[in-house]
């Protein structure tokens, strides 16, 4: 059941990617470029997106489990340290470059063609490096 | 177009809904780069059966939608250094930040979780500046 549930999950999130014109590069640089003719619809999909999202928080304030047995995720830890601010800005400049982030990235690759399996192919090489590049900023902060 | 804004505002809706499910049924936060991290990096072995799923879902239901537009041109760029560092500075970022769009945007700032805030923030003022520089500056894109 857990499988068919995050198969649900997964082509509702893929559908909602799809028409709200996500995988549009243009469309997201658009909305980053408040310099230039701005594209206002990412605004739009991240707010529709937080609706639903909310309403699923506040029930989870009043139910014991998930459907699917397990628990709820632990409350979020509030610590803001430097690898969130560096890997978030880090992100962003990936993100700004060539207007993809991971959901849309895999939600175009039946159509987007070459350029799009290249950049998931790079994305997955930098996600298997990501852990051994942060532990050797961990020793050298330490070190510092 | 002018419609666009309700489409995305539809597509919103969708993605949410998609996270509610996952949260509500599964117990666990729809992040897309978590759930791929998690996969390829091999430290979230045990879920893999569900992050799997997760994923063909995602890419197959655009497969299944595609027929009914037509033709959808996702404008990426032909630059193949662009594109190769920009993959690679979303993958590290993302894995470092513990999360992205979907994960500290959607299912963080519904929750109102300080450091989905904090991150959204980061990566849309990263985003701006880099388009700015690249784009008006630079001209790369």
């Amino acid at each position: 059941m857990r499988a068919l549930y995050a198969f649900i999950a997964g082509g509702l999130f893929g559908s909602g990617l799809f028409v709200s014109g996500m995988t549009d590069t243009l469309k997201v640089q658009g909305w980053l470029d408040v310099f230039g003719d701005w594209d206002p619809t990412l605004a739009f999909v991240m707010g529709g997106a937080i609706i639903p999202m909310a309403i699923a928080w506040a029930l989870v304030s009043r139910r014991r489990a998930p459907l699917a047995g397990g628990a709820f995720p632990n409350r979020p830890d509030p610590q803001v340290g430097r690898e969130l601010i560096i890997g978030s800005s880090l992100f962003g400049a990936g993100w700004g470059l060539a207007g993809l982030c991971p959901g849309p990235a895999i939600a175009s690759l039946s159509y987007g063609g070459a350029a799009h399996w290249v950049f998931v192919a790079a994305m997955l090489a930098g996600m298997i490096v990501a852990p051994r590049l942060r532990s050797e900023l961990d020793r050298r902060v330490a070190r510092d | 177009m002018e419609q666009d804004w309700i489409w995305g505002l539809i597509g919103g809706l969708l993605i949410g809904t998609g996270g509610a499910v996952y949260l509500l049924a599964n117990g666990r936060i729809m992040g897309a780069s978590g759930i791929l991290g998690g996969l390829v990096d091999g430290s979230e072995r045990h879920h893999w059966r569900e992050r799997a799923a997760f994923l063909v879902g995602v890419l197959l239901l655009p497969v299944l939608l595609y027929p009914l537009y037509g033709t959808v041109d996702t404008h990426i760029t032909q630059n193949w250094t662009v594109i190769i560092v920009a993959g690679v500075l979303v993958g590290v970022g993302t894995r470092f930040a513990n999360g992205c769009t979907s994960g500290h945007g959607v299912c963080g700032i519904s929750r109102l979780s300080l450091r989905g805030i904090v991150s959204t923030v980061f990566y849309i003022l990263a985003g701006g500046l880099t388009v700015a520089v690249f784009r008006h500056l630079l001209e790369w894109i």
